[in-house]
């Protein structure tokens, strides 16, 4: 099976690997995935007052794709707002990435973490206002 | 770019041909070509000839008469044939067969094939260490019991079953005893008097012979009998019909001629090689686990658990050493190995697992690098694992609620 250059080089050269401080109020952090199904995503967003995202940073235990998407993921998200971020879809990444069938989850699981880090940022600024 | 060399770490998928073996075989590629079974002239005497030499190699690395010993295509042909032909043979007396949870895919089928056919079939488990429990073997033979089947080295962790207890038991019972020893043949040393053996399943590939050739070992004296699979002209004593290839046998005969010399000195060299890459890896990287008894496995088999990095990541990371995760056979899919969970592994571990296999063509050199590779990807992987970063944190990862998918 032969991996596209996009996604190997986000498997090699990972952009945005990293934590940031998941208590301050402007970051979101999205955790999903378990274990047991080998794959792990973490996700975090800082959120500027104006709503845009400004930093986004992540660590991923999973396979090739699943660390590509991941990375793939946070360079996209920087510079959109909420909404925008949202709104991304699964398949683009797994068309950016050009995933084979059987990684399609991969690509899921990082949709499913840019919207896990995003809600949890909303809900702890909805606490505080 | 620089071109990094592939290196061969797969060796209990398969071996290269040992050169020396091919070279025996070459002849009979060309100028040594008639039919084996061909009993009117010298070209089939001759053809004949170079099968009953191989046919003699192969029995003597296993103590056994040459008469015993059936040539096939390989070891899955050899399992399936013993444990069916011995069923069908002797099924309506006896109808109960004991394995065990990790035996090989064509031995664990060929007993569920049999399960459907009014047989009883008894899957011995394992303890942590992939060792069968010799007292729950004897509990569970009954005087149904007609074979235990149970694997000599296993495929994926590279431990070494008591099989001269194991054999002792079944001679004690009466019950036939196979053994698939397409790992263990050459690996280890095998006597099928001293272990009991009855029905002994052999592969080629495994031991630098080509791949589609085995043999089968099938004890005459107590007389072991079995039902042929295959209708023919009745080669192979009427147990394995179909014209032999000669070619594929000689190799066959000479890579087992060769172990038969050198088994001991080409152990001593991979456990030399185990020792280093595991001494290096565990040296610089803490939560790695061997997977299988420590004290009783192959020196050229280390399966390996690396604690919060996902195996196919980093058989991506370290893409110039063949490596396999879990079995070939399973590693299509996605789920973890079930000789793994067997084992008890939990399920995060066994999907950071592979399988480093060491061989004849392996170097000191290709050892070294291997180990700095894997090392090196192993924390780079870890640097970016979540999970590693909970661990140092002192967070207890089997605490978290995951959403299971």
């Amino acid at each position: 099976m032969a991996y596209s250059k996009e996604l190997l080089d986000h498997y090699e050269n990972p952009k945005n690997v990293g934590s940031m401080d998941k208590d301050s109020a402007e970051v979101g952090t999205g955790l999903v995935g378990a274990p047991a199904c080998g794959d792990v995503m973490k996700l975090q967003i800082k959120v500027n007052k104006k709503g845009v995202i400004e930093d986004a940073k992540f660590k991923t235990f999973g396979c090739g794709s699943a660390i590509a998407s991941s990375s793939l993921i946070t360079e996209w998200v920087k510079g959109k707002n909420l909404d925008e971020a949202h709104s991304i879809k699964n398949t683009e990444i797994a068309n950016h990435l050009a995933l084979p069938p059987v990684k399609i989850h991969c690509s899921i699981l990082a949709e499913d973490a840019i919207k896990a880090a995003i809600d949890d940022y909303k809900k702890k600024n909805r606490k505080n206002r | 770019m620089k071109q990094i060399k592939n290196i061969y770490f797969d060796y209990q998928a398969t071996t290269p041909v040992d050169p020396r073996v091919l070279k025996k075989m070459m002849p009979y590629f060309g100028e040594i070509y008639g039919n084996p079974h061909s009993r009117n002239h010298s070209y089939g005497w001759e053809a004949e000839e170079g099968v009953e030499v191989a046919r003699e190699q192969v029995a003597n690395l296993i103590g056994a008469n040459p008469k015993e010993i059936i040539f096939t295509s390989g070891a899955t042909e050899s399992n399936n044939l013993a444990i069916k032909g011995v069923a069908e043979f002797y099924g309506d007396k006896k109808n109960h067969i004991i394995t065990c949870v990790t035996e090989h895919k064509c031995v664990l089928e060929s007993c569920r094939n049999l399960d459907g056919k009014g047989f009883k079939i008894t899957y011995l488990p394992v303890s942590s260490d992939g060792l069968i429990d010799l007292d729950l073997l004897k509990k569970e033979i009954t005087d149904k019991t007609l074979l235990v089947s149970i694997m000599g080295v296993h495929n994926e962790i590279g431990v070494i079953q008591p099989l001269e207890k194991i054999g002792q038991i079944c001679r004690e019972n009466e019950v036939f005893f196979h053994t698939d020893c397409a790992q263990a043949i050459g690996k280890i040393p095998l006597d099928v008097e001293k272990m009991n053996i009855d029905l002994m399943s052999i592969s080629g590939h495994k031991i630098y012979a080509p791949k589609g050739v085995g043999a089968l070992y099938i004890r005459r004296k107590p007389r072991v009998r079995i039902s042929s699979m295959i209708s023919g002209g009745g080669q192979e004593r009427g147990m394995r019909s179909g014209t032999l290839s000669p070619a594929l046998c000689v190799g066959l005969g000479e890579a087992c001629n060769i172990y038969s010399q050198e088994m001991e000195q080409e152990n001593k060299m991979l456990s030399k090689f185990k020792k280093m890459m595991l001494d290096g890896i565990r040296k610089a990287c803490p939560d790695v686990y061997l997977n299988g008894s420590e004290m009783s496995r192959v020196p050229g088999n280390l399966n390996l658990s690396f604690a919060y990095v996902e195996g196919e990541s980093l058989m991506m990371g370290i893409k110039n050493l063949a490596v396999s995760s879990g079995s070939a056979c399973t590693s299509a899919s996605l789920e973890p190995s079930y000789v793994l969970k067997a084992l008890g592994v939990e399920e995060e571990l066994a999907h950071t697992s592979l399988r480093i296999g060491f061989g004849r063509f392996t170097t000191e050199n290709e050892v070294k690098y291997a180990t700095k590779t894997i090392v090196s990807e192993v924390m780079r992987l870890r640097e970016l694992s979540p999970l590693w970063e909970m661990a140092q944190e002192g967070v207890d990862i089997s605490k978290i609620k995951w959403a299971h998918h």
